[in-house]
């Protein structure tokens, strides 16, 4: 043991810590011993805590802690205490005749914003975040719906789909490709004549020989008026709005080789409670009919 | 480095005894204690009625709700800027205050400070005063001393309980509490928070008290920056106390002053050394620069110990100094019995030291206070304050905020025309449901669409916000729908009262994509 001699400074009388850097000392002004404790017992808490909850990151996880505490086992139990709570108005829910139901029924609410969820979840990949769509992929948002904007068509589309090979149920239709059997100038008059359809700048000459390629080959679909059907999906030709784009070259381009939009059944994949709000939630966004 | 060790770099708490004190520092402080509890406890028991669909409790902070009710004022979640305002007109406050004052604050309005006096009243009250005390912390474990204690800590724990208590009555209306709180009915974080309060006084008031204030609060550090050689503050009259002395002492120094004012004998120095206090030689800080005249001092203890921090103020000015004045009161109260004026300790600038050293007068008080920093703060404060006054009289009663939708910008609909979205929130502060009649404004093209709501009508309940989804539509090539962006205003009036509010915001046209 180191011999204990106090040194004291002389202009203050305070004990030094006997610490001397280039004639500068060290004051010693003792700290209160219950901050020493208070140390300790935060050393003592630390090492406890690391033994109770997961702490030491290993490779590919961390140490488990002895109270078996995780914060995705946690959320679970949260998760499933909601769903239990709101087990009777998604039973509600998912029985329900959309049609009748009423705006301020707690169903409809729970609807639409577990809709919102189903549909950022599975449908925004193709038809945007916002339900913008995009080229090839409708738009939601508008008043304009090519197998129908009530909520049982649009049930009817999310639970079985369009054009795919694994729902028999599945909305079908083909347009031909014109490419293969009509001549160039039969295609471009018919362009033009679309063009005229939908109040666009166009061939009026061209348009009036196209006018009878219409009758003959797109009226059987897309009606005498080009207003389209949604029997056969047959889009409206005479409105502004384009799903593959509404100028002369994009029009020249479906009709020459046609288009063929396919959408999965959903049918398989989502319960009825999320068919449901996925269908209201898509209905109330502006278009619904 | 040298070989030497220090004794200990930790030491025990010095428990301290503060003696009993009267006079005019003391019943102020006695004052503001009852003042200041009085408000912390009694508050949430005032009522005020706010209508029927409103709580009337005076003053409710209602997390849940998002509301703070202050009697007439109800602020909502968007208005926290009065919080916010408030919180700096506070900092300002004591800036200016620490600044013309010292730490005022410190000494007679924080909790700590006030909470402490309590517990030492209490405490004087079982055990006595300092001498009591002292025996009794020196004696054994008596059966006196442990029915004493025991007391001392009931009565602790009880005031400490009612603090806790009185805090959770901010947050929910206070009789439904109570009741609840007795029935064992109430949330756990209520029990939890009364729990953790009364621990915290407990400790802090009835164990760590100045513990608190040297080595657990930021304050003292942060005032030193905003004190300066004119700030008032408690201190101690070297030049007219020195040299102390007491009985015999005195007798002798009276005797040699009279000896050397025949022959001007050697200058005696040799006093143990002290923090000589800025710019002031202590060579020069003897009423008698020979040191034979006494002083006024007469060593007497009385300001060492009533004070609730245990330091011994003549020392100069420390960092574990509350400016609490007690000292003053205690020396001016031995100053009147030795028939010399008081102020021997007192409330005094750095500058004036100067000043009485060199036989001049001290400036005023006002002198002192209004100075131009002290004037900048005022400013700044009354500035801050004047502001928030106005907002809390101009703000509406009703109000709308609108949020374009942004994804998509805009939509087109099948006859061309151009559709925006817009989340609108409708908030209503009145006491009942009111309905709110939309409108816009801008251009002639636009059209209001007005989702879930045939009319423009949208019921908005009581103290509440309404959540609207709007679209705007303009027709197919009207100038709007055409140009890249224009502006639009959103107006919303209440048909009850006729008040109306609007909020601008944009619409996106085609060309804008
Ligand atoms: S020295 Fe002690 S008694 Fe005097 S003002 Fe400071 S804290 Fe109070
Ligand atoms: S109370 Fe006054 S006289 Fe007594 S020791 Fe303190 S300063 Fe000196």
């Amino acid at each position: 043991m180191m011999e204990s001699r106090t040194d004291h400074d002389p202009v203050t009388g305070t004990e030094t810590t006997g610490h001397n850097w280039d004639g500068i000392q060290e004051l010693n002004t003792p700290l209160p011993r219950w901050w020493l404790w208070t140390f300790y017992l935060t050393i003592i808490w630390g090492i406890g805590y690391c033994i109770a909850y997961p702490a030491w990151p290993l490779i590919d996880r961390a140490t488990a802690g002895f109270l078996g505490y995780s914060t995705r086992a946690e959320v679970e139990v949260q998760i499933a205490e909601v769903d239990a709570r709101n087990a009777d108005v998604a039973a509600r829910l998912a029985s329900a005749d959309l049609a009748t139901l009423e705006r301020d029924d707690p169903a409809y609410h729970y609807g639409v914003a577990g809709g919102a969820a189903v549909f950022r979840a599975h449908c925004s990949q193709c038809h945007g975040a916002g339900a913008a769509g995009a080229l090839g992929y409708p738009n939601l948002l508008d008043d304009d719906w090519l197998w129908g904007g009530t909520l049982d068509a649009i049930a009817a589309t999310v639970r079985h789909g369009i054009r795919n090979d694994t729902d028999d149920d599945a909305r079908w239709s083909e347009m031909p490709a014109y490419g293969e059997f009509l001549e160039a100038e039969q295609i471009a008059a018919a362009t033009e004549f679309v063009l005229q359809l939908s109040g666009q700048a166009h061939d009026a000459q061209l348009a009036a020989s196209g006018a009878t390629v219409f009758a003959g080959e797109c009226a059987s679909c897309h009606m005498e008026a080009g207003t389209g059907d949604r029997e056969t999906g047959a889009p409206d030709l005479t409105d502004a709005i384009w799903l593959y784009g509404g100028d002369r070259e994009a029009i020249t381009e479906s009709i020459t080789n046609s288009r063929f939009g396919v959408m999965p059944a959903w049918g398989p994949r989502l319960d009825e409670v999320e068919i449901n709000a996925v269908t209201l939630y898509v209905h109330q966004l502006g278009g619904g009919e | 480095m040298s070989d030497s060790e220090p004794t200990t770099l930790y030491a025990a708490r010095e428990p301290i005894f503060p003696r009993r004190v009267s006079g005019p520092f003391r019943s102020l402080k006695w004052w503001i204690m009852g003042v200041t509890l009085g408000i912390y406890y009694l508050t949430p028991w005032i009522r005020w009625d706010r209508g029927p669909n409103l709580p009337d409790q005076a003053v409710l902070i209602d997390l849940a709700g998002r509301r703070f009710y202050f009697f007439w004022i109800e602020i909502w979640p968007h208005e926290l800027y009065f919080v916010a305002g408030l919180l700096i007109m506070a900092g300002i406050g004591l800036f200016l205050f620490t600044s013309a004052l010292g730490r005022v604050w410190c000494g007679y309005a924080c909790p700590q400070t006030v909470w402490t006096d309590l517990f030492l009243l209490v405490e004087r009250w079982i055990e006595g005063d300092r001498n009591a005390r002292m025996r009794l912390w020196k004696s054994g474990w008596t059966l006196r001393k442990v029915r004493l204690s025991l007391t001392k800590w009931m009565l602790w724990l009880l005031i400490s309980i009612a603090t806790g208590g009185a805090w959770v009555f901010y947050y929910a209306d206070a009789t439904t509490l109570l009741r609840d709180l007795i029935a064992l009915d109430a949330a756990p974080v209520a029990y939890f928070t009364i729990m953790i309060l009364t621990g915290t006084t407990f400790v802090l008031g009835g164990f760590m008290r100045e513990q608190v204030c040297i080595y657990m609060c930021p304050w003292p550090r942060i005032q030193a920056a905003m004190m300066d050689e004119e700030t008032l503050t408690v201190a101690y009259r070297e030049w007219r106390g020195e040299p102390r002395g007491k009985g015999t002492k005195r007798r002798a120094l009276a005797e040699r002053a009279a000896a050397s004012a025949q022959a001007a004998g050697p200058r005696i120095g040799g006093r143990s050394p002290r923090i000589p206090m800025p710019g002031i030689d202590p060579a020069a800080s003897q009423a008698d620069p020979a040191g034979n005249e006494p002083g006024d001092c007469i060593d007497c203890n009385a300001c060492v110990n009533v004070c609730p921090v245990g330091i011994d103020i003549r020392d100069g000015q420390q960092l574990a100094c509350i400016t609490c004045a007690l000292c003053i009161d205690a020396c001016d109260d031995v100053m009147a019995r030795i028939g010399k004026p008081r102020g021997l300790i007192d409330y005094l600038a750095f500058s004036d030291e100067k000043r009485e050293r060199a036989g001049q007068p001290s400036l005023s008080v006002w002198r002192h206070v209004l100075r131009p920093r002290t004037v900048a703060y005022t400013t700044l404060w009354s500035l801050i304050g004047l502001a928030l006054l106005y907002a809390l009289f101009v703000r509406p009663e009703i109000d709308i905020t609108v949020a374009p939708v942004r994804n998509p910008q805009f939509v087109v609909l099948s006859d061309g025309s151009i559709r925006n979205a817009y989340d609108v929130r409708l908030r209503n502060k009145h006491g009942e449901d009111r309905p709110f009649r939309i409108q816009v404004a801008g251009d002639a093209a636009f059209r209001l669409d007005i989702e879930g709501v045939d009319a423009t009508q949208v019921p908005v309940p009581a103290d509440d916000t309404a959540h609207q989804r709007v679209y705007v539509v303009a027709s197919a090539n009207s100038d709007p729908a055409l140009a890249d962006s224009m502006g639009i205003r959103f107006w919303v009036e209440d048909i009850v009262s006729g008040e109306r509010a609007y909020q601008d915001s944009v619409f996106n046209g085609r060309t804008g994509q």
